[in-house]
């Protein structure tokens, strides 16, 4: 017997297969390509711009669901970070 | 008039055959007039799984073509008389017959019998939409595993786009065992993912590769456990409420065996 795995207490690997099914279908169903996401990342950079300066590098768009349980319907969900406010966006 | 339904997965492999045959089977055993029809051009199989390979003389291809009448191409099953089968030809391909083609054939079918069960070729292609064509309803067949049910998502979203809303699903191969330990989806994870309706679950079971081998469905073995899921799936088809089996495995060796001597439930 695996001792380690013993005490770690693994995820059951049916759960993780629950959770990547939930994000494959997400994207599945919207027919979203990677292009689209870049597309959409370089609109948001062109225009939080004129208000803030950001992390270009740091910025993170993704496809989930909306909501805890909701497995219906996507959400677009950008992590925008910020370096500093530009003053007329105050 | 009867009712068509399609037996389709996505995903190769899954079980889509086997569950023709023994839906269409059991079906025919509650006194129904049943047709099963196979829409695998090219890669025919459903003759097997009921012992009736040796019987065929005409096929799909030949009614569409006008080679032959469809009463001609139909063949009566062993063991009972109001199943049938219409086998499709193994050396064309899927492009041999068009949607518009297979809708008139199943249309004229539904004169003739109660229920239309048609074997849908793995993909998403020209042979998925010749099976799917004159269907009233769909079965979409699934296995617990990731790359089964992602495949039955996608279907089932092509079974709507073609406003085929009336569509269940059977789980097949569900491994008691594993889904107790937490390693394989379970029937909560499955209708949780794929918003559709359950119809059907059923176990892995060694007799289905028995019965194949004999060219006989497991639904005419009585101690078959996927055969009496496969009976109960028929009746709900005809519109009865029935429990979904217990999957718990019955205990075995013999102290099991000594256990239920004693202990009855
Ligand atoms: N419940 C089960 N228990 C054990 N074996 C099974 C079960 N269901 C199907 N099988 C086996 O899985 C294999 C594939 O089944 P089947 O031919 O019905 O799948 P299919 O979806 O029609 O395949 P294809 O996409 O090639 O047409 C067969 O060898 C069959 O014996
Ligand atoms: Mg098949």
């Amino acid at each position: 017997m695996d001792l380690f795995k013993f005490f770690s207490k693994e995820t059951p690997s049916k759960d993780v297969a629950k959770e990547r099914l939930k994000l494959i279908l997400i994207h599945d169903r919207a027919n979203v390509s990677p292009q689209f996401l870049e597309m959409v990342k370089g609109d948001i950079i062109r225009v939080i711009s004129d208000y803030a300066e950001i992390d270009e590098s740091g910025l993170e768009i993704k496809l989930t669901r909306a909501g805890e349980q909701g497995t219906s319907s996507p959400a677009l969900v950008a992590n925008i970070p910020i370096k500093k406010m530009k003053e007329f966006g105050r | 008039m009867g009712v068509a339904i399609v037996v389709t997965s996505g995903k190769g492999g899954v079980g889509k055959t086997t569950t023709t045959a023994n839906i269409g089977t059991a079906l025919a055993m509650l006194g129904n007039k049943v047709v099963v029809v196979d829409a695998d051009t090219g890669l025919r199989n459903l003759d097997l799984h009921l012992g009736l390979e040796n019987r065929i003389v005409y096929n799909l291809v030949d009614v569409v073509e006008g080679t032959c009448r469809l009463k001609q191409a139909l063949i009566k099953d062993k063991r009972f008389d109001n199943l049938f089968l219409l086998p499709t030809a193994q050396t064309k391909d899927k492009t041999a017959v068009t949607p518009e083609q297979m809708q008139k054939l199943i249309d004229d079918l539904k004169k003739e019998f109660d229920y239309i069960i048609i074997d849908c070729p793995a993909g998403i292609e020209h042979g998925f939409e010749n099976a799917v064509a004159g269907a009233d309803r769909a079965i979409v067949v699934t296995t617990p595993e990731v790359s089964a049910v992602r495949d039955a998502d996608r279907i089932i979203g092509k079974l709507e786009a073609k406003g085929l809303e009336d569509h269940q699903l059977i789980i097949n191969r569900i491994k008691y065992e594993m889904t107790k330990k937490g390693e394989m989806l379970n029937i909560d994870d499955m209708t949780d993912i794929l918003a559709i309706k359950l119809l059907g679950i059923i176990p892995e079971d060694e007799k289905i590769v028995i019965s194949t081998n004999r060219g006989e469905p497991a639904v005419t073995d009585e101690n078959s456990k996927a055969g009496k899921a496969y009976r109960n799936v028929a009746r709900r088809i005809m519109g009865e409420e029935v429990p979904f089996l217990d999957l718990e495995e019955e205990p075995s060796g013999l102290l099991a065996s000594i256990k239920k001597i004693f202990f009855k439930k």
